[in-house]
């Protein structure tokens, strides 16, 4: 009853070919979009913007990013974290060597870099697959950060290899890096790119690279069979995957925390983004998002529950029911939904379509 | 039947749950709030939960004793990072407009962490204690106005422990030609020494090598297999965390390298670390930014004031003394000094952030202080000015002896002159990347 869309008819193949061919899903969209830009940069705290919000944000745009490797190609990726600390120290010395250069050129160049650097660490996937390319890919990972801590040139020969962004302007003279950037001039920084970045992304898996990609995900010998070249289809898939990665990478530095060494982006951040995409839904766009809404939202609700509630725990013993409530979770919708938590929404829509009658 | 399955489940953890709170403290809108981030969870625990022991013990001492603070109670809330970083950075934003003044001041604990927090503090006005961690060049208050660093820095425990390498050698002259390993946890926090050392095996004539460890450092046995069996090192340096020290100490013992030349920085040093390596840690040394055992008066007074009444911390009175247990006091101590004076300059109310970063900026901890504390030769006075965020810098050797740490030598200067040039040019490279303008201190 709420879900039903008998009676919207397209009168041209441009609206059935639109991303959102359904009218409810099309308010859906603008009404999530509305609360993002504006309800919520005017009635949360500077808490809940910048250290719940901000993250959540930058990892669902690394959850995207392998979601498209590992979701949509089928490339299993341990890489993450290396190409995110490829996009923050390409974008710190982007920004140092040219002090001018507007961040957003920053951001594109850091991404691009990180695609180069991905394509290079796709090859291996042309001959390996499945776990055995996790493997390639997890010495993508420690190669990566050990160049980065090894190699002074990187971090601009600082003694302890950390880097720190400088301050820079988005429009004007708003500053979103930096010591004095507002909250909320960050967080809406961060949200368009994230939202111009899924927006790209959306339309590009209903493109026919998207296709290719799920072809080569389903069957690749098929794929092969019926002419799709393996080479460029992987090697793309690698590149937009890393593009993306590079970009949060580069946000995560910049705008989140300003200063950061390697070991932020080490094999636990990996392994934090496989684990959002596996959550949240393979092969979704908006599984990305509720796969970071998970891993990043609720260890921070359990961690925060127990003092909203007026209880007074020692911190130790909160830490240890958080990690055992957050385990027991993560086992609970695996069982419920082995096919993560945008497949859960999915079966929502199609019991509200029949709502009230259900079968 | 399902339901009432669930309903006595639901009911039996609220019971469950319900046990183990303690009572509420009672939160005065007039008591000055403290918060603290702490590990208490996590792959560091150990050497964690000793740390945050000692600082709620020496808080809830002032406030058993003397009432607070000239008569300010003082409310400690803490908060679990499990040295994560991104928790640590959480905890900070959910703690630091807590209370009536928000939090006066933050000591992070971690490296990570203090890196994230860089930003933040100097847009929050919140001061940054880092004591014995963090960014060295933070000593420069002119570029790091919030960030302070007593009492001693990464690069200080470097010349420190060459300075004590020099002793043992008959003087600087005789480290010529000596061969010196610095074995360090590949982060941002273990390189930190290798300038210094380098600029001083320029200067001394020491041959410099260097061993960095991955993370967590569970795998050693190359490293010191070329450190024993093939260098042969007169001396080992290392800037160890966690679970590497323990090993690299029973790796040392493996290939026989003597322990009494086996050197750690003061995160090498705790308690901890020494037990598991068993015998074979007798004989090691380590840096000390505070003096070490559980005899001098504030002990006393703690376990006299909390313990016997049980409001101690810690479940039993054995891990007071611990090293880790007297940092945990040292940082209670010099936030709640900086607190006093805050408060005898802007009155006797919760101070704010910017205020005790007033104090700080004017912090002098001498001898007479230290007596009154109950703390004389436990730390090291502390004197601190708008451009110095150091102090002395001071530190002391100290021995395992197989159950503790014996200090072998007395407070050991840094050469504050050499180390003074590269505190202000690297905090100048800093300014310059970040487009700070140093502030005038005078």
């Amino acid at each position: 009853m709420f879900y039903r869309e008998a009676g919207e008819f397209k009168a041209s193949y441009k609206a059935d070919q639109a991303i959102l061919p359904i009218r409810q899903d099309r308010w859906f969209i603008w009404a999530i979009l509305a609360i993002a830009f504006l309800v919520i940069p005017t009635v949360s705290s500077d808490y809940w913007l910048g250290t719940i919000m901000l993250p959540f944000l930058i990892l669902a745009l690394a959850a995207l990013g392998l979601n498209v490797l590992t979701g949509y190609a089928g490339q299993l990726s341990l890489g993450t974290g290396g190409f995110m600390a490829t996009g923050a120290f390409a974008a710190y010395k982007l920004a140092t060597m040219f002090p001018g250069m507007h961040i957003l050129l920053v951001l594109l160049f850091s991404g691009t870099i990180t695609a180069g650097v991905g394509i290079l660490f796709g090859i291996p996937s042309l001959r390996i697959k499945g776990f055995y390319l996790a493997v390639a890919t997890l010495a993508s990972q420690f190669f990566l950060i050990w160049m980065f801590n090894k190699f002074g040139w990187f971090t601009n020969y600082s003694s302890s290899g950390v880097i720190t962004a400088p301050p820079m302007a988005a429009i004007g003279d708003v500053l979103v890096t930096g010591a004095y950037a507002t909250v909320t001039a960050k967080y809406l920084f961060t949200l368009s790119i994230v939202t111009l970045l899924a927006l790209i992304t959306k339309n590009l898996v209903r493109s026919n690279i998207g296709r290719e990609w799920m072809a080569v995900r389903d069957m690749d010998i098929a794929a092969e069979i019926i002419g799709i070249k393996m080479l460029p289809t992987k090697l793309k898939a690698f590149a937009y995957s890393s593009f993306l990665c590079g970009i949060a990478g580069a946000l995560w530095a910049f705008v989140h925390t300003g200063s950061v060494e390697p070991l932020a982006f080490d094999v636990n951040r990996s392994f934090q983004i496989l684990f959002m995409i596996i959550i949240g839904g393979l092969g979704s766009i908006m599984g990305a998002f509720l796969g970071a809404a998970f891993i990043v939202l609720l260890p921070i609700f359990l961690s925060n529950a127990p003092h909203w509630f007026g209880l007074d725990i020692p911190v130790d013993l909160i830490s240890h029911i958080e990690a055992m409530v957050f385990g027991a979770l993560i086992i609970f919708f695996l069982i419920v939904e082995p096919h993560g938590l945008a497949r859960l929404w999915q079966i929502t829509k199609e019991k509200l379509r029949l709502w009230p009658f259900p079968y | 039947m399902k339901i009432n399955k669930v309903k006595t489940g639901i009911i039996a953890a609220a019971v469950g749950m319900a046990s183990l709170i303690s009572t509420p403290t009672v939160m005065a809108a007039d008591a000055q709030y403290i918060g603290s981030l702490v590990y208490r969870t996590g792959p560091y625990a150990p050497g964690g939960i000793p740390w945050a022991d000692g600082f709620a013990d020496y808080i809830n001492l002032l406030n058993e004793r003397d009432g607070g603070i000239n008569g300010v109670k003082l409310n400690l809330e803490e908060c679990d990072t499990a040295y994560n970083t991104d928790k640590g950075v959480e905890c900070y934003e959910r703690l630091k407009n807590n209370g009536p003044t928000g939090m006066p001041a933050v000591m992070p604990l971690s490296t990570g962490i203090t890196y994230a927090l860089l930003d933040r503090v100097v847009a929050d006005k919140i001061p940054l204690i880092t004591s014995g961690y963090g960014r060295a060049d933070a000593a420069d208050g002119t570029i790091f106005p919030y960030v302070f660093v007593p009492p001693a820095t990464y690069w200080g425990g470097a010349d420190i422990a060459i300075n004590y390498m020099a002793s043992e050698e008959g003087g600087y002259d005789n480290l010529k030609g000596k061969k010196i390993a610095l074995v360090y946890h590949d982060s941002a926090y273990g390189k930190e020494p290798i300038k210094t050392l380098e600029a001083l095996a320029g200067k001394h004539g020491f041959e410099l090598s260097l061993f960095p460890v991955p993370h967590p450092g569970l795998e050693q046995k190359a490293t010191w297999l070329k450190i024993g069996r093939q260098l042969r090192p007169d001396y080992v340096l290392m800037y160890g965390w966690g679970v590497m020290n323990a090993t690299a100490i029973k790796e040392a013992a493996a290939v026989n390298f003597p322990r009494e030349k086996f050197i750690g920085i003061w995160w090498s040093g705790n308690d901890v670390d020494m037990v598991p390596a068993g015998k074979a840690a007798v004989g090691y040394k380590s840096l000390q930014f505070n003096g070490v055992g559980a005899d001098f008066d504030v002990h006393k007074m703690i376990k006299q004031v909390l313990y016997a009444n049980g409001k101690g911390s810690a479940d039993s009175e054995a891990g007071i003394g611990e090293v880790a247990y007297n940092r945990g006091l040292q940082s209670a101590v010099l936030l709640t000094e900086a607190l006093q004076g805050a408060m005898n300059e802007f009155g006797n109310k919760p101070v704010t952030g910017e205020q005790v970063q007033w104090a700080l900026d004017r912090l002098d901890i001498d001898e007479a202080r230290l007596k009154a504390i109950g703390a004389e030769g436990l730390f090291d006075p502390i004197k601190l000015s708008c451009a110095d965020h150091l102090g002395k810098g001071r530190a002391k050797i100290t021995q395992w002896d197989g159950t503790q740490w014996k200090a072998i030598t007395d407070w050991i200067q840094p050469n504050n002159e050499m180390l003074d040039v590269m505190y202000k040019e690297s905090a100048a490279a800093y300014a310059k990347e970040k487009g700070i303008t140093p502030r005038a201190c005078n």
